[in-house]
């Protein structure tokens, strides 16, 4: 019997989808190896499917997506019951991702620019936010319920496996699952639990082939503002990268490309908050020596928070910006 | 907030202190039976610099309503320049933080040289009560 | 050599050699008034006049600047026509300056008593300037200042200063007060009234001196800021008495390295600042002085021979000892000083011992706290010191004695009879705070070590361990550490020698763990670290593309383990892990 795959889609864009599927024919050797069981983004699977399905019956279950609706957390702990090996596919399992930033706001505002003061919404439905069970003639409407917070698939559930990126590349994602059929193959043992496959354990620098300098910096560029040096690093340049707190894996693409590293690839081995290091990193080699100085400086860089922590909110420390109205200190 | 609230509910307070300044500093005040803060949590490092954001940000998760920094005076650092370090991280913690919906004030740097026993005790009194007026740093999950 | 005739006399000398020289070492003496073996000779004054015989030729030349070339010269010293030739040039001088003792004295010796001349410009001083020109001449050749000068002619003669106004170009050598033969050039002090006392404390002012007589070594040093040599390039009179050629100007301070494992700081004190309390006089009142010039003043080698006396140098008739000068006083410091009790006692012993003086204590509290202390204390009040137990508020001079001879009056508070008190004295010695070394903040900082509040270096533990330092290597003794007496300052020494000692013996020392490493598996050479190693510790691996933490120079602070954004480098000791746990463990009650 072949081992069953599955691959689903939570709260994310699907370019992890597209990911996949940009292994090209490989995709073949996959659907030949694997019996896909469950993908619905790709074929007609329905959950109650799945629910039928005895426990630990997936041999193995890529999931994308973040958590940001009780359905996604429904799928997310239905999925793991089902299946032997559960791996968070790409950013948004693994640290939230894009869509993570919501952290920065919270239901109730989320809900009040959607359905209210976004320019878009037309004057009739203004104000009517979605509710979980609408009472209608015909019967009762269901939709999922959106959470105050976006979590990570490790949130939720327990993982085993981690690939990450936004989206993970193509190659490594052809490492990984090869690596995946070399070991049900040939009865290897599993790797073990939480190990990140698909991506190094050093970070972006190690691929990046820019020259690097010892680093001072005077002020932070914006894209527009300045036209990198093709050769030199751009962090040196004064060009915001978060390149040295991120893993390796990607092959340093968007640096490549004249960028700095956004860090989809996550926190490196060792790290716990890629924003706090980013923080830590970035000012000791700020050439201030007074906190003015230094204000100066760091009010050059656009939106730190956002920029440090542009995959990784979810899965932070904090995991969310504070609301901006407390809750009473008697409240909880 | 009701009084017998405030009474019942302390802040707490983790204070990464350095070897060589601010940790002498506090044993001062204790050798010289100075009242300092009982809310404070000391953790020593070598030195001011080596107190990573990553452990400020663990410390308000794990419930610390309020993270002092303290370290020797600029010029004064035992290891010459550490303390430069320290400032420009706890700036940019700071923006963060703010960013975070934390009041930056929850996080103090403070230079406190080995001989200032007065400053640390005052010092962390005057923090202790800043954070009672702050009130508890509940975070939101 | 050449051989000359003076007066009849056969005399051998070396060629160049001047009359002057030559009449001198055959013992014959030509009178001179402008002549000096320390700059070349002028010939102003003509008295040297003598009379050379060449064959059948005769001149008169002056004998102070004629240098002697040719075999067989005949010269008379004293012939009638030059005796006649003095008279009339020393007439001419003492018809001018009668009354300068030098013109009067020579004109003695050549048989004049009244001039027959009468002059035009004729100056009754004793000091008068006779212009000889030594003065002009001593500061051109031998301090090379070349400030003085002669300006205008015949009878308007006179010696002058460029543009007849102090310049600073003279250094105040005073050489051209000491060979002015009439004492027509005098040194006036600038400094203020109370030299003498300033003099017993800095030792004298010559430039070359031994500072005291207790000096290890005890050599005299030349001082550079007083020595004209040093100054002008001029001088160097002294290198040409010194038999044993010890002399050497071009010797300087230099910076020696010198590499140590230990090190030991006693640095010692510095007293307050006196006047910086003016209700107390110093500085400002005679024979109001602190207690080191009062020291240098019972020393028997000191500059009254180890008596008490004031400044007019009678005995005085009461002395007062204050006490707590800066020292236990919220405006200065709050400290006791420690070692000015017990001193002050001692001077009243002394004074009582040398003296029929009534001796009075101002003091605060008596610290009698040493071996033997409390003892002398006692014997002190048995001998009569009158104690009076409150602090001075000022001393004040009065001029309204019934000899006219003014008196010291000193204010205060007497708190054990509750009464305030003006008390009569002649002398008062000011007991002032020991303070740390103005540059002790420096010194700290190059040892990195740490003070305490009243800013003397602070020990490791104030019970446990005196005497050592937060730096490993680094110990302190002595007044750097805090005002201590004697025996105090050599038991802690002796614990501070003995410790480098163990050290030392042990041959090795055991370094602190606490080090940053840098895991090359993580590493990615994004060179964030590289430029953080105040000890430059961190370096750049170039053909593995990673840092590298070299392990001997890192001191373990850890800021590049704070930094390292991929968590790469770890600090020994104080790993990440390690203070994660700490904060959850401290945060978990």
């Amino acid at each position: 019997m072949k081992p069953k795959l599955a691959l689903y889609w939570a709260s994310s864009c699907g370019g992890c989808e597209i990911a996949v599927v940009d292994i090209e024919e490989k995709i073949l050797d996959v659907a030949d190896f694997f019996d896909i069981v469950f993908w619905p983004c790709v074929m007609d699977f329905k959950y109650k499917d799945v629910e039928a399905m005895p426990d630990g019956d997936i041999t193995i279950c890529l999931f994308n997506g973040a958590i940001r609706t009780s359905e996604n957390e429904y799928l997310a702990k239905l999925l793991r019951a089902k299946s032997k090996v559960l791996v968070a596919f790409g950013s948004c399992a693994q640290e939230g991702c894009i869509p993570g930033l919501a952290n920065f706001y919270d239901k109730n505002s989320i809900f009040e620019f959607v359905y209210k003061n976004s320019p878009s919404v037309d004057e009739q439905s203004k104000g009517i936010y979605p509710v979980p069970i609408t009472h209608m003639p015909e019967g009762e409407i269901e939709i999922p319920e959106f959470w105050n917070t976006v979590k990570t698939l490790d949130q939720v559930v327990e993982v085993d496996y981690y690939i990450p990126g936004c989206p993970p590349q193509s190659f490594q994602i052809l490492n990984a699952v090869g690596a995946v059929i070399d070991i049900l193959k040939n009865g290897k043992p599993l790797p073990p639990k939480g190990t990140v496959l698909g991506a190094g354990d050093k970070t972006c620098c190690d691929e990046c082939p820019r020259e690097r300098k010892e680093k001072k910096i005077k002020r932070f560029y914006r894209p527009q503002e300045i036209i990198p040096d093709p050769n030199e690093c751009l962090l040196d340049q004064g060009i915001m990268c978060v390149g040295p707190a991120t893993r390796s894996g990607c092959d340093a693409l968007c640096v490549k490309a004249n960028i700095g590293c956004r860090g989809c690839y996550g926190a490196p081995p060792n790290v716990t908050d890629q924003g706090a290091k980013m923080v830590a990193a970035l000012s000791s080699v700020i050439d201030a020596q007074t906190p003015e100085e230094a204000r100066k400086i760091m009010e050059t860089l656009a939106d730190p928070l956002g920029t440090f922590y542009r995959f990784s909110m979810a899965s932070s420390i904090l995991k969310r910006v504070q609301p901006k109205t407390r809750p009473d200190s008697s409240g909880k | 907030m009701s009084t017998t609230k405030e009474k019942s509910w302390s802040p707490r307070i983790v204070a990464f202190l350095c070897n060589w300044c601010t940790y002498t500093g506090a044993d001062l005040a204790g050798v010289s039976r100075l009242k300092s803060s009982p809310s404070v949590r000391v953790i020593r490092t070598m030195c001011s610099g080596r107190v990573d954001p990553t452990f400020v940000l663990k410390a308000f998760k794990l419930g610390a309503d309020g993270v002092m920094i303290g370290g020797c005076h600029i010029g004064d650092c035992h290891y010459s320049e550490g303390n430069f370090k320290t400032l420009r991280r706890v700036e940019m913690l700071k923006i963060l933080l703010d960013q975070y919906g934390i009041d930056p004030r929850r996080l103090r740097l403070e230079w406190i040289s080995a001989s200032e026993g007065d400053k640390y005790a005052h010092t962390t009194l005057d923090f202790e009560q800043q954070l009672r007026e702050l009130g508890p740093l509940q975070l939101t999950e | 050599m050449i051989t000359v005739n003076i007066d009849g006399k056969d005399i051998q000398v070396a060629e160049e050699t001047t009359i002057v020289k030559a009449a001198e070492s055959a013992g014959i003496w030509i009178p001179t008034m402008c002549y000096s073996e320390l700059f070349e000779p002028y010939g102003i004054c003509r008295l040297c006049s003598v009379e050379i015989i060449r064959g059948k030729r005769t001149r008169i030349v002056t004998a102070c600047n004629y240098p002697l070339r040719e075999n067989g010269l005949k010269i008379r010293t004293n012939s009638p026509v030059i005796q006649e030739i003095r008279k009339v040039l020393i007439e001419l001088m003492l018809s001018r300056w009668p009354n300068v003792p030098v013109v009067k004295n020579m004109a003695a010796s050549l048989g004049v008593i009244e001039p027959k001349f009468v002059s035009l410009e004729r100056d009754e001083a004793e000091d008068a300037c006779i212009l000889c020109g030594m003065c002009v001449n001593i500061c051109r050749d031998v301090v090379k200042a070349n400030i003085l000068g002669f300006a205008n002619r015949g009878i308007k003669r006179e010696v002058v200063l460029p543009y007849e106004k102090m310049n600073s170009e003279c250094i105040v050598c005073g050489a051209c007060a000491y060979v002015c033969p009439t004492g027509h050039i005098k040194i006036k002090s600038l400094d203020y009234e109370r030299g003498a006392v300033a003099d017993w404390y800095l030792g004298p002012k010559t430039a070359i001196n031994i500072p005291t007589l207790q000096a290890v070594p005890r050599v005299p040093k030349i001082d550079e800021e007083s020595c004209i040599k040093t100054q002008t390039g001029g001088c160097g009179i002294c290198s040409t008495y010194c038999e044993p050629e010890a002399i050497n100007y071009e010797d300087k301070d230099e910076e020696v390295e010198i590499e140590v494992g230990q090190i030991l700081l006693a640095t010692g004190f510095q007293l307050i600042d006196l006047k910086q309390m003016p209700q107390y006089g110093y500085g400002r009142l005679d024979n109001v002085y602190s207690s080191l010039e009062f020291e240098h003043m019972l020393n028997s080698t000191g500059p009254t021979g180890g008596l008490v006396k004031c400044k007019d140098g009678s005995e005085p008739r009461a002395v007062g000892i204050i006490h707590c000068i800066g020292s236990r006083d919220e405006n200065y410091h709050k400290y006791c000083s420690r070692v000015c009790c017990m001193y002050a006692l001692k001077f009243a012993h002394l004074v009582k011992d040398r003296t029929k003086a009534e001796v009075y204590q101002f003091y605060i509290d008596m610290r009698a706290f040493g071996k033997g202390y409390e003892e002398f204390y006692k014997r002190l009040l048995d001998e009569g010191v009158n104690m009076i137990r409150g602090k001075v508020a000022e001393i004040a001079e009065v001029h309204s004695g019934s000899d006219g001879k003014p008196y010291l009056l000193v204010k205060c508070e007497d708190t054990l009879i509750g009464k305030f008190r003006e008390i009569a004295l002649d002398m008062v010695i000011l007991c002032p705070a020991i303070e740390p070394q103005f540059d002790a903040a420096d010194v700290k900082k190059i040892f990195s070590i740490s003070q305490s509040p009243d800013k003397f270096f602070l020990e490791r533990h104030p019970k446990l361990d005196p005497i050592s330092t937060m730096t490993d290597g680094v110990f302190i003794a002595g007044c750097a550490q805090g005002p201590k007496d004697i025996p105090d300052s050599v038991a802690q020494a002796s614990a501070a020698a003995a410790r480098m000692l163990s050290l030392i013996s042990l041959g090795e020392v055991a370094l602190d763990p606490v080090k940053a490493e840098v895991v090359d598996e993580y590493c990615s050479g994004c060179r964030i670290c590289n430029n953080l190693c105040p000890y430059g510790a961190i370096s750049f691996v170039d053909d593995k593309k990673i840092s590298n933490i070299n392990e001997m120079l890192c001191k373990g602070c850890g800021t590049c383990v704070a930094a390292c954004p991929a968590s790469a480098i770890t600090g020994k000791g104080f790993t990440d892990m390690q203070i994660l746990s700490e904060i959850e463990g401290l945060l978990s009650i």
